[in-house]
């Protein structure tokens, strides 16, 4: 057991943001900023990471909590709500204001991991946390790594938890459940560096790998995710979230499913789709927008005639691997049941 | 709970007291080390923020000084440093839920936690829940009556997520429980008599002494 002992690292507990920031910008590279650790510890536990700073941000007060953005301060002008990055999962998910208007993320946060990780884990080490492909979780240098190869879509590879969309030499899927949550409510990530501050719409947040494979989002090396906004654009809307995992605790997403959905008109919140905004996780290296099925839905009845036609489109264009064809039918279904609302 | 019969040829000494000495002795041995090794004399790191070597932990309503690695985890602390092995390792990878401690009263991976983290805080292991008199904590009582442990293994952390639970949600449901102690695995399959214990301590909690004793 005390090979699990983590390899040395000088660990910095900066009081104030500032003074994080100032840490960051000094050490570059050097430096890895420490959320709930979840992700974190692993890595050093195995040795696939070996910084030799850590700065821990538990301390700093202002990445945490919820507050109410008034006078057109969230993202686009709107009115809404800032997180802390540094909130936990779970006070995300028991928060009044999140579970009032913002249910969908409240659902996301009460599906990662287990109980224990939730009172610990924050929402933006959530967003941020690499890859699970266990390739390169288990040290092999594929492209990710910076290598020439990729192990899981290899003939023959494991690769029942992958991508079926968008692989671009590597086929490894976004791991979080709050993510597609965060896209399909159009939030924005605000980004910090000890120059510069901007707001990165949760859309553009995530990277693909063809246009950087090393690293998951548009964080730098110096920069730090302080906090998310969410506008209230789809405030209190008909929000739907489903994961589907191995296990119900701990497990990442099979697939994942995020809705928000707007209907016109009367029966029961059927009536008229005016508007809806779906995402699907665990399906492509970044959170799968589903630009298609919204455009197909906005103006049809909330039936399961268009629910039909939207689940046919949401996988229409998938590319399994060898042991993934599964999650074709199983987004195909998610998506249906989110469209149909039942 | 029975401290097991005495090891043969060590007279009264029972066996979890005869381990603890152990401990005890290789701690301070390797405390000694510190001091004495070529890196005992290296400066603090003299980075902004930087955490000092020693440190106070509130531990079951005790203040312990401990000299703790940046890099330490609370699980490696609490048992090879301060011998509380009562809190069990099981994956060290947040995965088993084995050594759950209580936070500030919330339930966490001890594995998964900086020692660093909980400066200042309150920490609560199993030997935290002993009422006054040595007596059984309300979960520990409920487990043992709806035969919770079997290999054992699990039960300390089992015993403080259930604990957890009850001191934020006296009176759960049943689902509300079940969702509370789904961070724990039991090889041995239990899983419905812990649930049980939960219910059944959430029951007789409340003419018992439910609260921790220095919480």
């Amino acid at each position: 057991m005390m090979n699990d002992m983590m390899t040395h690292f000088d660990l910095l507990q900066p009081a104030d943001l500032d003074s994080a920031l100032d840490l960051l910008s000094r050490h570059g590279a050097d430096a890895w900023p420490l959320a709930g650790g979840y992700d974190s510890f692993d890595w050093f536990k195995n040795r696939g990471k070996q910084p030799a700073v850590v700065i821990d941000l538990e301390g700093i007060a202002e990445l945490r909590g919820v507050s109410e953005l008034e006078g057109g301060d969230g993202p686009g002008g709107a009115d809404g709500i800032e997180i802390g990055a540094m909130t936990t999962l779970a006070a995300v998910e028991a928060d009044p204001l999140i579970r009032s208007r913002y249910a969908l993320l409240a659902d996301a946060a009460a599906q990662v991991a287990s109980p224990q990780i939730r009172n610990a884990g924050t929402i933006g080490g959530n967003v941020c946390q690499d890859t699970r492909c266990w390739y390169y979780r288990y040290g092999m240098t594929c492209y990710r790594a910076g290598g020439n190869t990729c192990y899981a879509g290899a003939t023959g590879a494991m690769n029942r938890e992958h991508a079926i969309f968008g692989a671009d030499r590597c086929v490894a899927v976004t791991p979080s459940d709050v993510a597609p949550a965060l896209v399909a409510l159009d939030a924005g990530m605000v980004v910090r560096s000890a120059r510069r501050e901007k707001i990165v719409p949760a859309a553009e947040f995530f990277m693909p790998p063809g246009i950087d494979i090393t690293r998951m989002t548009v964080l730098g090396e110096r920069d730090l995710l302080t906090a998310i906004r969410i506008p209230d654009r789809w405030a209190g809307a008909d929000f739907r979230f489903e994961k589907v995992a191995d296990r119900k605790t701990w497990d990442f997403a099979l697939v994942s499913v995020a809705a928000a959905v707007r209907t016109s008109g009367s029966g029961n919140g059927r009536g008229v789709i005016e508007d809806a905004r779906i995402v699907a996780g665990a399906v492509q290296c970044i959170p799968r927008r589903l630009t298609a099925v919204e455009d197909l839905v906005r103006g049809r009845p909330r039936d399961e005639a268009t629910a039909d036609m939207a689940g046919e489109l949401a996988v229409r264009g998938a590319d399994p691997l060898d042991y993934n064809h599964f999650k074709i039918p199983l987004l195909r279904n998610l998506v249906k049941r989110a469209v149909r609302g039942a | 709970m029975n401290e097991g019969p005495p090891l043969p040829g060590r007279g009264n000494v029972s066996r979890r007291s005869f381990i603890k000495s152990v401990i005890a002795t290789g701690a301070s041995v390797s405390a000694m080390s510190w001091f004495s090794a070529p890196t005992a004399g290296r400066p603090q790191p003299a980075a902004r923020g930087a955490v000092g070597r020693l440190v106070s932990l509130e531990v079951n309503g005790r203040t312990r000084r401990v000299d703790v690695l940046p890099q330490e985890t609370l699980a490696m602390t609490l048992r090879y440093k301060l011998g509380l092995t009562g809190t069990k390792l099981g994956c060290d990878r947040a995965e088993c839920g084995a050594c759950t401690v209580m936070i500030d009263g919330v339930a966490h991976y001890s594995c998964s936690t900086l020692t660093h983290r909980v400066r200042g805080r309150e920490v609560t292991t199993v030997e935290g829940l002993e009422g006054p008199g040595g007596e059984l904590h309300p979960v520990q009582r409920a487990f043992i009556d709806e035969l919770g442990p079997q290999c054992g293994f699990c039960t300390p952390g089992q015993v403080m997520a259930a604990a957890a639970l009850l001191r934020a949600n006296p009176d759960p449901t049943r689902d509300e429980a079940r969702r509370a102690m789904s961070g724990n695995l039991c090889r041995c399959g239990a899983y419905d008599h812990y649930l049980n214990g939960v219910m059944r301590a959430a029951r007789t909690g409340s003419t018992a002494t439910p609260e921790v004793s220095h919480a």
